[in-house]
This record gives structure tokens, C-alpha cells and sequence, in this order.
């Protein structure tokens, strides 16, 4: 594990290196008079901002978001989003086609270890894996074929619920789960883990499946539409609801985004909601930002942090509803 | 239907899993960072000029798609679907190679399980692996987006 992320973090470096080198690229370009082609159609306006600005802005939010979202326990799309779409002169179709890329590089990444360190279970996920990704396909093409202002209100809607949620919420690190139901006893959901700090083998089982199961149509649904990954819905109902200890709860939702967010990121690319100087930046971003949260979580404090992540998002939340509504009060 | 064992480790279809999808996220990682580099200092030219493309990414991206392809594609319909294959000599569609392996590694992972479920006898999550493998495949195929919005 130590060694993947090694790996990872050397590739990330690499190109966060070319990444950061891009002014200089684009200077280079243009003092070889590398001209367009003549257009036929009137080339929008751009603003006064060199096009490089944005990509190195973007590479730069996006690592300081990659070490937060580590230290506040959240996964980088539902920080990437509303941040970038509120504060970035991005269209939000492309915003959201990267959000789920940058939940699925994540976890893509910590997928592997977690499966083989059998943190993540494959017989929890696949069933969740099926509803949710089924759902995120129809999110997705519900979320592009409506008017942008109203993505933006639901999104702002969306953070601002996320946000109660993770103020709300609590955590159970063994839930009780005095009877396996029928469902899950079918499916033989159920495993072992060796918990460290007890120095014990956990024994867990889930029940309340089928409206767990059900949950998870409008978690996949709500993935796809604002590209947002899900783990802020996956932990709660696989811990409070359908009773799965927290651990295993935290690594088999990360290692469902690489499930979920894959048919979701599938239409977005279909429908061209790919720009690649938006998606790379970026995902060398977080990538390299997660790399560093996960060493200064040994000595930041996880309670400020979380607190910091509830203003971000209040902040982001608001920055969507006006945007989406156009009152223009924040900015 | 035979009984599965509770068991510490992980099983083999879950370590099988595991294998592939590392390969998988290095191989489409490590390909992202030969693609962008080739893209960013010019090696292979883009489709839309680097120093034109903040034009382009505030466009919805209907209008976004139909501005690139009129100043810069030429092509008949704008390029949604798979029709970046046919692009993949300019450096920015390059770069969609790498994504779409990140994004069809799982389909992979799903089709090398089948066959381990289905020999220890664990029908229900095989068949479940082949609906997941269905529905991910339905996805990648561009048929739910054809049309544009």
C-alpha cells in the first residue's frame, strides 16, 4: 500500500511539474507565432485573463482541496464542484464531467489496497455497485439535459443538504446488528476484520438491506446528475443504516465510486463534457494534495478541519443557489 | 448452491479485483502523463490552440462542442460518442484515451470475476457481475447519449 501510493505520488509529481510549467509553454507558443486557424465562427470572448492562469490556478485550489478533503474525511468531488463551478469561469458541464473523474481517479487509487487489505467488500458493493450505477446513468442524463440555472440551484440545494448531513450525523464504529436480515443472509453478506486498535477479529453482518438498497437509487441518481462522487451519502447508510462497521463502511464506499461514478463519467465523456486541460490539472491535483493530507493527518486536528469543510461547503452551497438563481449577491 | 466460507482474507475474485483495477489506474495513469506532456509542450498539436481554448470552456457544452467543431473539426456532427478515436492524432483528444482506459478498467475487473463465481457456485453475484458488466457496457457505448441535449 505504502509502496502504490509511492508510486502514484511520483507519477502525480511528474506531471505537477509539467502542469506547473505550463505559462512557460504557453509563452514559448506564442512567441512562435503559433496562430489559429482562421475562424468561422466568432471565437468567445475570453476575458483579460491569460488562458494559463486558469489551469495553474485550477492545479494549484485543487491540491490545497486534495489535502483537505483527506483531512476532513470527504472525497474530492463533493469539494471539487461547487467550488469549481462557483468560483471558476468553467461551464458546469465540464465541472461535473471532471468531478466524477476526480472521484474516480481517487478511487481508483485507494480501490486495490483496501480490497486486498479486505477493508473494502466486494459482496457489499456489488449489490450497491448495481442500483447505484444503474441510477447515476439516468442522473446523468437527466442533470445535462436541463437548463444549467436549475443544476445550479439543485447543486447549491444539494451541498447545502450534504452540509446538514455532516453536521448532523453520527458514526458508530461497530454498529449493532443483533439479527443478519433475510436479504443480506441470502446474499451472505457478511465478513471478518482484524481490527488493530483491539488487537481483535470483527465478525460484522448487515441488516435493513432492501431500504438500504433503496437509498442507494437516490444516492447513484444524485452522483450522476451533479457529478459529485457520494461517499457523504455512502458512509451513513452503509454505517447507520444498514449497519456495516465504519471501517468497512469508508472503504467500500470509496471503493464503490470507482463503480458508481464510472457509468456516470461515461456519459459526461460521451457527451463531450471532457475538456483535458480542465480534467488533468486537476486530477494531478487532488492526487498530490491527498498524498500530503494523509501525512499531516498524524498531526492536524480532524475536528477543525471538519469544521472547515462544513463552512467551505456552506460557503460553496450559497455561491450555487445565487449563481443559480442570478441574484448576484455574492459576487 | 455451495456454501462460502466466511473468511479473514479476502476472496479470490475480490483479490482478482483488486489486481487488475491496480493495473488498470497505473497503466491509464502513467499513459494520462505521456499524453498531457505530448499535449502541453506542442509535440503533437491540439485540435483547439491552447491560447484559444478559454474561448471555449465557458460554452455550454452543446455550444461548445458545435464552436469547436465549426472554427477548428470540420467534421460533420460535432464529436460526442466515440468519434474522438477518429481525433486521436490531435494532442488534446489524445488525452481521452487515458480517461476512457480509467474508465473501462472496472467493465474489465467485472468480466474476470464472472467465471470464479460462477465455478464456486455464487450464481446470484455472478449474474449480478454480468448486469453490472450490461449496464457499465450500455454506458461506454454512447447510445444513451447519442442525439446531444
Amino acid at each position: 500500500m505504502k509502496d502504490l501510493f509511492r508510486r502514484t505520488g511520483v507519477a502525480g509529481l511528474l506531471l505537477g511539474c509539467f502542469t506547473a510549467l505550463i505559462p512557460a509553454l504557453a509563452l514559448a507558443n506564442e512567441a512562435a507565432g503559433t496562430a489559429a486557424e482562421a475562424a468561422f465562427m466568432p471565437m468567445p470572448a475570453a476575458g483579460d485573463t491569460a488562458w494559463w492562469v486558469w489551469p495553474l490556478l485550477l492545479f494549484v485550489v485543487t491540491f490545497v482541496m486534495g489535502i483537505i478533503a483527506v483531512l476532513g474525511g470527504v472525497g474530492g468531488g463533493v469539494l471539487f464542484v461547487p467550488i469549481i463551478g462557483g468560483f471558476f469561469p468553467f461551464h458546469l458541464d465540464f465541472v461535473r464531467g471532471t468531478g466524477l473523474l476526480v472521484a474516480l481517479a481517487g478511487s481508483l487509487a485507494a480501490g486495490p489496497g483496501l480490497l486486498k487489505a479486505n477493508l473494502a467488500s466486494l459482496r457489499l458493493a456489488l449489490p450497491v455497485a448495481l442500483i447505484a450505477s444503474t441510477m447515476a446513468i439516468a442522473g446523468a442524463m437527466v442533470g445535462l439535459a436541463l437548463p444549467t440555472n436549475v443544476v445550479q440551484i439543485l447543486l447549491g440545494a444539494t451541498i447545502l443538504g450534504i452540509v446538514v448531513i455532516m453536521y448532523t450525523a453520527k458514526k458508530s464504529d461497530f454498529p449493532d446488528v443483533p439479527k443478519a436480515d433475510n436479504l443480506s443472509t441470502a446474499l451472505r453478506i457478511t465478513g471478518i476484520y482484524h481490527e488493530p486498535s483491539s488487537r481483535k477479529d470483527i465478525n460484522w453482518q448487515i441488516h435493513r438491506t432492501i431500504p438500504g438498497l433503496a437509498t442507494f437509487i437516490l444516492i447513484g441518481f444524485m452522483a450522476g446528475m451533479f457529478g459529485l462522487g457520494a461517499g457523504w451519502a455512502n458512509v451513513p447508510v452503509l454505517n447507520l443504516m444498514m449497519g456495516a462497521p465504519l471501517k468497512i463502511s469508508v472503504a467500500t464506499s470509496k471503493f464503490l465510486l470507482a463503480i458508481t461514478d464510472t457509468s456516470a463519467a461515461w456519459i459526461y465523456l460521451n457527451k463531450g463534457c471532457v475538456i483535458p486541460m480542465i480534467v488533468v490539472p486537476s486530477l494531478v491535483g487532488i492526487m498530490l494534495g491527498s498524498f500530503i493530507g494523509v501525512r499531516l493527518l498524524k498531526v492536524a486536528k480532524p475536528s477543525m478541519i471538519r469544521w472547515m469543510v462544513i463552512g467551505i461547503l456552506l460557503f460553496a452551497g450559497l455561491k450555487a443557489m445565487d449563481k443559480g438563481l442570478g441574484t448576484g449577491l455574492m459576487g | 448452491m455451495t456454501e462460502i466460507k466466511i473468511q479473514k482474507s479476502a476472496t479470490p475474485e475480490q483479490l482478482l479485483y483488486a489486481d487488475i483495477l491496480e493495473k488498470g489506474m497505473f497503466f491509464g495513469l502513467a499513459l494520462i502523463i505521456v499524453t498531457f506532456i505530448l499535449y502541453l509542450t506542442g509535440i503533437m498539436s491540439p485540435a483547439v490552440p491552447l491560447d484559444q481554448i478559454a474561448g471555449y470552456w465557458e460554452l455550454p457544452v452543446k455550444e461548445y462542442l458545435a464552436a469547436i467543431n465549426t472554427n477548428f473539426l470540420h467534421l460533420a456532427h460535432p464529436p460526442t460518442g466515440w468519434v474522438w478515436m477518429t481525433l486521436l492524432g490531435k494532442g488534446d483528444f489524445l488525452n481521452f484515451l487515458p480517461i476512457a482506459i480509467l474508465g473501462g478498467v472496472t467493465i474489465v475487473c467485472y468480466v474476470a470475476i464472472i467465471p470464479g463465481l460462477f465455478k464456486r457456485g455464487d450464481k446470484a453475484y455472478a449474474i449480478m457481475a454480468i448486469a453490472e458488466v450490461l449496464i457499465l457496457t450500455l454506458a461506454a457505448s454512447g447510445v444513451l447519449s447519442a442525439g446531444g441535449h
